[in-house]
C-alpha cells in the first residue's frame, strides 16, 4: 500500500531523514519508535506533504501512485489520513461542519460518530478551542472515522491524554484499524467497506499505544535513520531495558 | 478622515409617500431590506419604522409595550424631549451634527415602557431611495427601568439606487436594569458616503449589546459609536464583523468609558480587508473599581488592503483590569493544511476559514437575518471581492 523509497528530506538546511526505505501492506498496522528529535514526526508530515519538509532524494509510492510531489488534497483523496499531535484552532468553525466535510462522499453520521468518542457535547463548538489532550486525539479519531482513509497516520496518539482518555483513544484507535466503526448503520456498502482493515503507521516514543494497538512490525528511527526491525513488543522491551542509545550500536 | 463635500448631495425636497404596508414595496427593494435584516412580513417583529430619503413613510407598533414614530413626531408630541434630544451628541461636533440639527428629515423615536420585555424584535430601515439624496436623521431610543428589546436597524440603499450620503445621530438610554440588544446591519454601495455619530449612556444594572455586520461595500464610512457605562453593574458588548473590498474606506470602532465600578465590557471586531482600507479604532477607559474591559480587533488582509488597528485602553484607578489583543495577518497555513489533510483543495480550506472568521453566531440573531447574512457571505465569497 505505501512504500517509502530512499526518502531524504530537509528542513531548511537541516536533513532531518536520511535515506529511509519503508513498506506497509494493506491492513497492517507498523509502529515507529524513535526518541524525540529522531525525525519521526518529519516523516509523517513528508508523507501528508506539508510545507516546510523538502524532499531532496527518493521517493513516495501510494497504491501505486508516485505522491511525492502531490499536494496535501490530493493525498487524502486518495486515501491518507493523519491525526495530528497539536491541532490549530479554527474560530467559527463547528466540529460537525468539519466531520462532515471530513467524509467527500458526505455520507456520515456526525452524532452516531461523536457518541463513539464520547465528544457529543463538541459537535457545537468550533474545532479544537480550548479542548484538552485528550479531547484532541478523540476528536481528532472524530474526523477519521468520517474520512475512512486506508493508510492512518498516528503521531504520538499517548502523548498530552490521561489514563482515563488513554483507554478509550486506545480502544477507538483499535477499532479503527481492525474496520469495526460503523459509520453509518443502514448502508450495507458502506458497511463492508468499513469492515475491511485500515492500514496504520504509528509513531510512538513512549510505546503505551501497544497495550491497546495489535501492531504486526515496528522499527525504531534513530537521527533519520530506520534500524532495529522487529516484533513491536521486543523492540519495546529493548528499548526500556537498554534505551535508544543501543540503536546506535545496532546501526553500525 | 477623508474629506466629504456634503454639497454634492440633495439635502431638501426628496420626499416619499406612506406605506401602510410593506409588502407592497418592490421586490427588489424588499430583498434590500432584508438583507439589512428587516423582513416585509411583520408578524416576526412587534415594531417597524421605515425611513425612505427624507421622509418616514412607514411606523407601526403591534405591541403596547413599544412606543415607535417619528422622530419629528416625537418632539411635538412630548415637547422638544429635552431630557434626551442632543443630549448625548454635541449638535456642534462637526459638519454633520450640525446638517442633522439644521434640517432634520426624520429617524425614529423608539420607547419601550417601564418593565416590558419585548419578544419579538423591533426593526427600523433608514434607506437612501433617491439618485445622490442626502439623508439627516436623528433617532432616539429609550429603555425604561427593567424594560428588555431587541432593534434591528438596517441601513441600505434601494436597488438601483447608487450614490447618497446617510448622516445620522443616534442616542441611547438605558434605564436601571434594562437590556438593549441592537443590532445594525448595512447594507450600502460603492458610492455611498456614511456618517453615523452615536452615544448613549447606561445605567445601574443595565445591559447595552451591540451588534454590527458590514459585508457591501461602502464608499465611505466613519463612526465611533461611544457608551458610557454610568450604573454599578452594568455590561457592555460590542461584536462586530466587518469587510471592506476595493473602493472601501471605513473608520470605524467603538469607545466605551466605565464610570462606576463592578462593570464589564467587551468589544470584539472581525475585519477582513480585500482591497480596501479599515481603520479599526477601540478604546476602553476605566475610571472606577472593580471594572474589567476586554478589547479584541482581529484583522485579516486577503491579497492586497489596509488594516490599521488602534487599540486603546485608559484606566485610570488601581484595580481596574483592562486587556486588549489585537491581530493584523493573513490566514494561517497550518491552518489551511489541517483541512487540506481532511481532503479540501486550497481553496475549499481558504473559503471554509474566512466564513469560520465571519462566523456570527455568538449574536443570535432571528434566523431569517442569520439566513440573509450567510447569502452576503456566499455571495461575497463567489464573487471577485475575496
Amino acid at each position: 500500500m505505501l512504500t517509502i523509497e530512499d526518502l531524504h528530506v530537509k528542513i531548511g538546511d537541516t536533513e532531518v531523514l536520511k535515506g529511509v526505505n519503508l513498506q506497509i501492506n494493506e491492513g497492517e498496522t507498523f509502529i515507529l519508535f524513535g526518541p524525540n528529535g529522531s525525525g519521526k514526526t518529519s516523516l509523517l508530515m513528508t508523507l501528508m506533504g506539508f510545507a516546510g519538509y523538502k524532499v531532496t532524494k527518493g521517493k513516495i509510492i501510494f497504491k501505486g501512485k508516485d505522491i511525492t510531489d502531490a499536494p496535501i488534497y490530493e493525498r487524502a483523496r486518495l486515501g491518507i489520513g493523519m491525526s495530528f499531535q497539536r491541532p490549530p484552532t479554527i474560530h467559527g468553525l463547528r466540529t460537525r461542519h468539519l466531520v462532515k466535510m471530513c467524509s467527500r462522499n458526505g455520507e456520515v453520521n456526525p452524532e452516531l460518530l461523536a457518541q463513539t468518542v464520547n465528544l457529543s457535547d463538541f459537535l457545537d463548538r468550533d474545532i479544537n478551542a480550548g479542548f484538552s489532550g485528550g479531547e484532541i486525539k478523540r476528536s481528532e479519531l472524530l474526523q477519521l472515522m468520517a474520512q475512512q482513509p486506508d493508510l492512518v497516520l498516528f503521531d504520538e496518539p499517548e502523548s498530552g491524554v490521561d489514563m482515563e482518555n488513554m483507554q478509550l483513544v486506545g480502544k477507538v484507535a483499535r477499532d479503527m484499524l481492525d474496520g469495526n466503526i460503523n459509520v453509518v448503520p443502514d448502508l450495507s456498502h458502506k458497511e463492508r467497506k468499513a469492515r475491511a482493515k485500515t492500514a496504520g503507521l504509528i509513531i510512538t516514543h513512549t510505546g503505551y499505544i501497544l497495550d491497546y494497538v495489535n501492531a504486526d512490525r515496528g522499527q525504531v528511527l534513530y537521527k533519520g535513520h530506520l534500524c532495529c526491525q522487529g516484533r513491536p513488543r521486543d523492540i519495546l522491551d529493548h528499548i526500556r531495558q537498554h534505551g535508544y542509545q543501543e540503536c546506535v550500536r545496532c546501526m553500525n | 478622515m477623508s474629506k466629504v463635500d456634503l454639497s454634492e448631495f440633495k439635502f431638501e425636497g426628496l420626499q416619499q409617500e406612506a406605506i401602510s404596508d410593506l409588502n407592497s414595496l418592490p421586490e427588489e427593494d424588499k430583498e434590500q431590506l432584508l438583507m439589512a435584516g428587516v423582513v416585509a412580513d411583520q408578524t416576526m417583529r412587534s415594531a417597524s419604522y421605515l425611513q425612505m430619503d427624507h421622509s418616514a413613510v412607514h411606523c407601526q407598533s403591534s405591541d403596547d409595550g413599544v412606543e415607535i414614530m417619528d422622530i419629528k413626531v416625537a418632539l411635538e408630541k412630548y415637547e422638544g424631549l429635552k431630557e434626551y434630544f442632543w443630549t448625548l451628541v454635541d449638535k456642534d461636533k462637526d459638519e454633520f451634527t450640525k446638517a442633522a440639527h439644521d434640517n432634520l428629515h426624520g429617524g425614529y423615536f423608539i420607547r419601550v415602557k417601564t418593565g416590558a420585555k419585548i419578544k419579538d424584535p423591533i426593526q427600523s430601515c433608514l434607506m437612501l431611495k433617491s439618485e445622490n439624496v442626502g439623508q439627516n436623521v436623528h433617532n432616539l431610543v429609550i429603555i425604561e427601568e427593567g424594560a428588555e428589546a431587541h432593534i434591528i436597524t438596517g441601513c441600505s440603499v434601494a436597488h438601483g439606487t447608487k450614490g447618497g450620503a446617510h448622516l445620522g445621530i443616534s442616542e441611547f438610554f438605558v434605564k436601571k436594569n434594562a437590556s438593549l440588544t441592537f443590532t445594525m446591519v448595512h447594507n450600502w454601495d460603492e458610492n455611498v458616503t456614511v456618517r453615523p455619530r452615536t452615544s448613549g449612556v447606561v445605567e445601574e444594572g443595565g445591559k447595552f449589546l451591540s451588534n454590527y455586520v458590514l459585508l457591501k461595500p461602502v464608499k465611505d464610512l466613519q463612526m465611533y459609536p461611544e457608551i458610557t457605562m454610568n450604573g454599578p453593574h452594568s455590561v457592555a458588548r460590542f461584536n462586530s464583523v466587518v469587510v471592506a473590498p476595493k473602493g472601501s474606506y471605513l473608520d470605524m470602532g467603538n469607545r466605551v468609558i466605565m464610570n462606576a465600578p463592578h462593570t464589564r465590557c467587551e468589544i470584539i471586531a472581525r475585519t477582513i480587508s480585500s482591497g480596501g482600507t479599515i481603520i479599526n479604532r477601540g478604546h476602553i477607559g476605566a475610571n472606577c473599581v472593580p471594572s474589567k474591559g476586554h478589547l479584541e480587533c482581529q484583522g485579516l488582509i486577503l491579497g492586497e488592503g489596509r488594516i490599521w488597528a488602534i487599540p486603546e485602553l485608559d484606566g485610570t484607578a488601581e484595580g481596574v483590569e483592562l486587556s486588549h489583543e489585537a491581530s493584523v495577518g493573513k490566514i494561517a497555513q497550518d491552518e489551511i493544511e489541517y483541512l487540506m489533510a481532511r481532503g479540501l483543495d486550497e481553496e475549499e480550506a481558504t473559503s471554509t476559514i474566512v466564513r469560520g472568521f465571519l462566523n456570527i453566531d455568538i449574536m443570535g440573531l432571528p434566523p431569517q437575518l442569520q439566513k440573509a447574512i450567510d447569502k452576503q457571505i456566499q455571495e461575497l465569497q463567489s464573487s471577485d471581492a475575496m
